[in-house]
């Protein structure tokens, strides 16, 4: 079968995440603090995938995140595809579970939350990873993923 | 961070309910100490309330403690700006237990966070009042002598109403059977009907509220209806009668039925109920002072051996 021209160069060694929807690229951008990288990242974007449509992918060099930073994908977008990468080899895949509990990382929907109105941390614990239901630790309201803020 | 917070009773163990009602008992029998001489309790009160604020002055001041605090938030630096965690460090510095009460959901359990002194919350806005929970627990053992295999009937707001919903919670050690009462705009939520199933709690459920139906109650807990919980005020004035509490509707009463509110009651119990037996709200209300001395001594690490072996009892 003849090889596709990629659509974004290949990567000699670092991480690649594939499979963004278009439109969580520039979360999954700032959850990463990729536009702090100093080592070369390479990002693709809108281009044409057969299962999604449209995806985005990243290519970052030289950079192995730790299993707590990628998990933290999770919570933005849970089907990426993540492939170590040394000497132009995949030499590892990964996928992304969310984690148990989330600091920092969405806001509580509900405006009566202590911590809606403080200069702090919030902390949900997951309730349902299936479902994708957290509960507010500070509150105790459940709520959905899915409708929640990123910080 | 390690302290004796007491932020909920949900996750309190059969055990330590039990140990603490105990604990109660010992304070219902010689309330006045010096037991916490030389302590300072803060009561810092976010909200005004001033029927809790009391009970757990009294409680703390009865134990020997000096008391510290605001009842207005009005006249402190939060309208200046200052941050909660702010006000917690500063009293931190002064006080050996903070009582606070806030309107937002969590607070108690943030300040818990930022300090090494116990925090013990008076209520965080819709969401906890364990010393309320604590208090109906005492109550309910003390009148009927057990806490085991009741039928205890609530009645009206049981949609809004946290008092219930924390009783229904703690109540789960126990095997008890519910009935809720109320209309549809204010019926027990689903999630707490889920929360009876999953944790083996019987429950049924009455749109009605007369003699028949409250003829098998051990407890029968009142809420007030809230007027501002109605979009419809029509709808107010309709229901807020069908759940007063006459006295021709105890005909049929069990004789151990004891009437409970968490109080103040605006419409829901006729006042001349007060002169029966089965009315037990007045002293509900009493008995949140043992329930407060119990919670204040266990969070400032007092053991019910210490408070068996107390030799600080005033007359």
């Amino acid at each position: 079968m003849k090889r596709q021209e990629l659509q974004v160069a290949a990567l000699r060694s670092g991480t690649v995440i594939d499979h963004i929807p278009s439109d969580k690229l520039f979360q999954v951008v700032s959850l990463l603090h990729l536009d702090k990288m100093e080592t070369p990242v390479t990002i693709g974007y809108n281009l044409k995938s057969g299962k999604m449509g449209s995806k985005a992918i990243v290519k970052v060099s030289d950079k192995f995140f730790t299993d707590e930073e990628l998990n933290q994908l999770a919570v933005i977008t849970p089907n990426v595809t993540l492939c170590i990468i040394r000497d132009y080899e995949v030499v590892e895949k990964k996928e992304v579970t969310l984690p148990e509990t989330l600091i920092g990382l969405v806001k509580c929907s509900n405006p009566m939350c202590i911590c809606n109105h403080e200069p702090m941390a919030t902390r949900f614990h997951v309730v349902d990873s299936e479902k994708r239901v957290v509960k507010c630790s500070y509150c105790n309201h459940e709520m959905a993923l899915e409708k929640m803020q990123i910080i | 961070m390690d302290n004796r917070s007491l932020i909920t009773l949900a996750e309190h163990s059969r055990e330590k309910l039990l140990y603490l009602i105990e604990m109660a008992q010992e304070f219902e029998k010689h309330p006045n100490r010096r037991l916490l001489e030389g302590r300072i309790a803060a009561t810092l009160f976010f909200e005004p309330s001033t029927r809790t604020r009391l009970s757990f002055e009294t409680a703390a001041n009865r134990l020997g403690a000096k008391v510290i605090g605001f009842a207005d938030p009005k006249v402190t630096s939060g309208t200046k700006g200052e941050i909660l965690k702010d006000t917690i460090k500063m009293v931190s510095n002064y006080a050996d237990i903070i009582i606070m009460r806030h309107y937002l959901e969590g607070a108690a359990k943030y300040a818990s966070e930022v300090t090494r002194i116990p925090i013990l919350n008076a209520g965080d806005g819709a969401n906890q009042h364990p010393s309320q929970t604590m208090l109906d627990l005492y109550t309910i053992y003390q009148s009927q002598g057990t806490l085991e295999n009741l039928n205890i009937y609530l009645v009206g707001d049981l949609k809004y109403g946290r008092t219930v919903h924390s009783l229904l919670t703690a109540m789960r050690h126990f095997n008890p059977t519910f009935h809720f009462i109320a209309p549809d705009e204010l019926a027990m939520p689903e999630h707490y009907k889920q929360y009876c199933k999953d944790n083996g709690i019987k429950y049924h459920e009455y749109k009605e509220f007369d003699a028949d139906v409250i003829s098998g109650a051990d407890i029968l807990y009142m809420t007030r209806v809230q007027k501002e919980r109605f979009s419809d005020l029509m709808e107010y004035e309709r229901v807020k009668d069908a759940y007063l509490l006459k006295k021709d509707m105890l005909v049929k009463a069990r004789p151990n039925m004891k009437i409970l509110h968490p109080l103040p009651r605006v419409n829901e119990i006729e006042y001349s109920i007060d002169d029966t037996p089965y009315a037990y709200y007045f002293q509900q209300a009493q008995n949140g002072l043992y329930a407060r001395q119990a919670l204040i001594s266990d969070a400032l690490g007092i053991t019910l051996e210490d408070v068996r072996n107390d030799k600080t009892i005033i007359g």
